[in-house]
């Protein structure tokens, strides 16, 4: 029952903007991800809705009311730290517990919500411990219980699984989207991983600068770009960028090769396009290949087209040595189109 | 001859070893020998203080510290010793705890002259201070007092225990509090039910310290009281009147809570000055 | 909102209180020492200064700061370099080093007496090896070397342990892959210390050195219980300006005097060790 909503946020640190205007409406039972680089305010944003930071302009909603000016405790939320704060003083229980003891619960309520959040998290044998007899995965563990425990409207997680190793993070990542498909709380994750992104959200709000530049899905977000940095940002390795110069009504030159385009008459575009919707084929880009990596699954290629950086993930059993020319077709409904000076996309 | 440079190595590094033992005994010594010296004086009888040769084993004789106990206004300033290093200790801690966490928990502006104020008064020769305050205390009746006397060991006492107690919340990490926060917690409850639990053993070192900085002062304690002298005021006092075995006693007493001071804060002294110093 | 002026409140009861035991009797003294009847005048100094005690006093202030402060530096240095490579053991050493840290001044005096007393037990150390056939009075005016050589020892017995404490935490502060690093290079353990260690323990070393400096010009009570009138210094003037001869004014002069050594000698520690902006571990 918690939509949320994000209305004009701007946040300052003295000279520094953090956050300017930040507008966001988060569904009941969405799964919001925040991402974007170190420094961009997402982790700002997060703690602006927890209560923990305060807003220099705007206005927080959760459900119907109005919470910016709020402490934390009275806004419906509970929260996942990134170093999991989990109490050292008290046992495993008790930090579970922690909250619902100062809701004042009683006593059997509290076992028994404590009870039934360690099994939903696989940590009941541990309940009588203390935080310094676990492991990080433990802890991070008793953190989301101690979260879900509360029954909140909204749960925030401040980027939970960034000191978990890589295999345990896996293995978290799909757990933490199970038991909160099921919790049926909302939920805002902050994140810098775009794989976890993916993986979790029901919607990414891609944020750069102390902006938000997309708020859309997992795929329209990789698919579709919203402005330049967002097709730079996202994917693994990111977007090709190449100069385009008009050559006509909807006809663009691209490294000395024609391609439809959009019918705008700016002066210059940029054409984009994914590595892995490269093929090589008898006409299209030409490329001299720089560096080859092969992957196992597919064989990477860093090479140079009209002088820029290009990338192209090809098929593993290619034979590609340094200095080889290639030819690289871009599949057409793939390519993307973004104004250098807007740095916004460009519709076709 | 391979063999033969190895066991020369073996040598020197056992060599080294041996004086690197030697030092360590030896400097422990240094710090031990005088103190065991009192200990003799201390439980000896006052005619085996006076009397020379001495004698490197202590008699086991209570005359000196039942000649001391005895003395005129002796024990009524080891109470007043204790009563004015208690108020300090407890002045001290709750004055400069909120202090100490303010400047671990929050940048506001000032905050760089609020510590160079601190730093300030730890650079200062306070005891100093004790003249003019006696001119002050007269005024306001609070000299010759305990109260009196605390106030200005409290002064003494702030720096150390702001930059102790700021060492102590920093090492308390921030997110602990916003995660009671998050889980329905005022700041004050936060503080109550999270921080103070984590942080009372070294709360605890900083007030012994404070109680020990008020019960070794010297000048002050001289310059304020009349009547109701310290222990430390009343052996200085009577430095040049008293007999030794009186020193020695009245010495001793002085060092006691010192050897249980340093025990008692052993854990935390390192941590304490380690970010204090920045 | 309450965030705003929660700092505020919190550091108000240490404001309030350093401003009226601190800084107003600073203010006070300043008076005290400036001012006469007549207004401003440098009178007391003038006063103080001419009084033939006070060249005599400062001399013995200055020269047992000289004498005392570079020897327990290096023996805090050496005892912190000893304890860090310490495996076991370590905690009771580290105790028994800082026991002194507890011990006033009085106390130390005392302690020293006992064994520079003439019935005391360096006498009977020495009538005990034949060396001397009665105890000789070793604190007296026919033997000013002894009694310096006394208070100097009391004063590295007692104040040693304040410096070691902050050089042991300085240097606990210091990552050790600094000293791997250097190892694999070739640096020999005395390079280590003096190129790593000693650099490194700069901000340690001036906090240390500042403390002990300005403690070292207040030296007051293990002086009197050693030497009592033989070995005049500035604080035990203080003391008698304001006791002995009621002499408020001459008392402030003679305190700011120290105030203004102490100053100019924390300027000048800092100063040296001072470390470069972005040079910080």
């Amino acid at each position: 029952m918690a939509e949320i909503q994000i209305k004009n946020v701007a946040k300052r640190f003295g000279e520094y903007q953090a956050l300017s205007d930040i507008n966001l409406t988060i569904a009941d039972q969405e799964f919001m991800v925040l991402l974007g680089a170190s420094g961009c305010g997402k982790t700002t944003l997060l703690r602006i809705i927890a209560g923990l930071e305060t807003q220099s302009t705007g206005e927080v909603w959760i459900g119907d009311k109005r919470v910016d000016h709020l402490p934390p405790k009275d806004r419906g939320i509970a929260m996942v730290f990134q170093n999991y704060a989990v109490f050292p003083h008290l046992t495993v229980f008790e930090n579970i517990g922690f909250g619902l003891r100062m809701q004042k619960l009683p006593n059997d309520e509290v076992t028994r919500r404590v009870q039934r959040t360690a099994e939903l998290m696989h940590i009941e044998q541990l309940l009588k411990r203390y935080s310094g007899e676990l492991s990080g995965g433990q802890r991070q563990r008793v953190a989301v219980a101690r979260a879900l425990a509360m029954e909140p409207d909204v749960i925030l997680m401040d980027e939970p699984l960034s000191n978990l190793d890589a295999l345990l993070r896996l293995e978290m990542r799909a757990e933490l989207k199970g038991v909160l498909a099921e919790s049926k709380t909302t939920a805002i994750y902050v994140t810098h991983d775009q794989v976890e992104a993916m993986s979790l959200a029901d919607r990414i709000s891609v944020m750069h600068q102390g902006r938000i530049v997309q708020a859309a899905t997992p795929v329209e977000v990789y698919r579709n770009p919203a402005e330049r940095f967002v097709a730079g940002f996202i994917g693994n390795p990111p977007m090709n960028f190449v100069t385009a110069r008009p050559e006509g009504k909807g006809r663009w030159n691209v490294a000395g090769q024609s391609f439809d385009g959009p019918a705008s008459d700016a002066g210059a575009l940029e054409f984009a396009i994914r590595p892995e919707d490269l093929t090589p084929a008898e006409a299209g880009l030409r490329a001299t290949a720089k560096v080859v990596e092969p992957l196992g699954a597919h064989l990477l290629v860093t090479c140079e087209v009209d002088g820029a950086l290009f990338r192209a993930v090809l098929d593993s059993d290619l034979v590609v040595k340094p200095e080889d020319s290639l030819t690289l077709a871009p599949m057409p409904d793939r390519v993307r189109w973004f104004d250098p000076e807007t740095t916004k996309a460009v519709a076709v | 001859m391979t063999a033969v440079t190895t066991d020369t190595a073996g040598d020197t590094r056992r060599a080294g070893r041996y004086v690197y033992l030697a030092s360590v005994t030896l400097l422990c010594a240094w710090v031990l020998v005088p103190l065991y010296f009192l200990l003799i004086n201390t439980l000896s009888s006052p005619e085996a203080v006076n009397a020379f040769p001495k004698s490197f084993i202590p008699e086991f004789d209570l005359g000196s510290l039942t000649f001391f106990a005895n003395f005129a206004g002796m024990l009524s300033a080891l109470k007043n010793s204790i009563l004015v290093a208690g108020v300090t200790m407890i002045l001290s801690i709750t004055i400069s705890a909120p202090a100490g966490y303010a400047l671990s928990r929050f940048d506001f502006p000032g905050k760089e002259l609020f510590r160079l104020l601190i730093l300030l008064t730890r650079a200062f020769p306070l005891p100093l201070l004790a003249l003019p305050l006696a001119v002050m205390f007269i005024r306001t009746g609070l000299d010759d007092t305990v109260l009196g006397l605390a106030l200005v060991h409290t002064t003494l006492a702030i720096p150390f225990a702001v930059l102790i107690t700021f060492s102590l919340f920093s090492g308390i990490p921030v997110e602990l509090e916003e995660a009671a926060w998050t889980l329905g917690c005022t700041r004050l409850t936060a503080f109550t039910k999270v921080v103070l639990p984590l942080i009372l053993p070294g709360i605890t070192a900083s007030a012994i310290f404070a109680f020990v900085i008020s019960w070794n002062e010297v000048f002050a304690a001289a310059v304020l009281t009349i009547e109701n002298r310290t222990l430390t005021a009343f052996l200085l006092q009577n430095l040049d009147t008293s007999p030794l075995h009186l020193k020695f006693a009245g010495g001793f007493i002085l060092v006691v809570p010192a050897l249980i001071f340093i025990f008692a804060v052993r854990k935390y002294l390192f941590a304490m000055w380690g970010i204090a110093n920045r | 909102m309450s965030t705003r002026y929660l700092p505020y409140i919190l550091i108000l009861p240490v404001t309030i209180f350093l401003c009226v035991f601190f800084l107003y009797p600073f203010v006070l003294v300043a008076q005290q020492a400036f001012w006469s009847d007549t207004g401003f005048t440098l009178d007391n100094f003038r006063k103080v200064v001419g009084h033939w005690k006070f060249p005599i006093s400062l001399k013995n202030t200055l020269l047992l700061a000289a004498a005392v402060v570079p020897i327990q530096l290096a023996l805090a240095l050496l005892m912190a370099t000893m304890v860090n490579n310490m495996g076991r053991g370590r905690d009771l050493v580290l105790y028994v080093w800082t026991i002194p840290l507890g011990i006033s001044d009085l106390a130390a005096g005392i302690i020293w007496l006992a064994i520079f007393d003439q019935s005391g037990f360096l006498n009977s150390m020495m009538s005990g090896l034949g060396l001397i056939d009665r105890p000789m009075n070793l604190l007296s005016y026919q033997s000013p070397g002894l009694v310096f050589l006394a208070i100097m020892l009391a004063e590295i017995w007692r104040a040693t342990a304040i410096m070691l404490v902050i050089l042991v935490a300085g240097i606990g502060l210091i990552p050790k892959e600094y000293y791997e690093a250097a190892e694999v290079f070739g640096a020999s353990p005395w390079k280590r210390f003096t190129r790593i260690t000693l650099p490194l323990l700069r901000p340690s070393l001036s906090t240390a050195l500042v403390l002990r400096v300005i403690l070292a010009f207040e030296v007051f009570a293990v002086v009197q219980a050693l030497g009592g009138t033989l070995f005049p210094v500035l604080m035990g003037e203080t003391y008698n300006y304001q006791f002995e001869l009621l002499n408020g004014r001459s008392a402030a002069a003679v305190a700011l005097i120290i105030l203004a050594i102490s100053i100019a000698a924390t300027l000048v520690i800092l100063r040296v060790l001072r470390v470069p902006k972005g040079a910080t571990i």
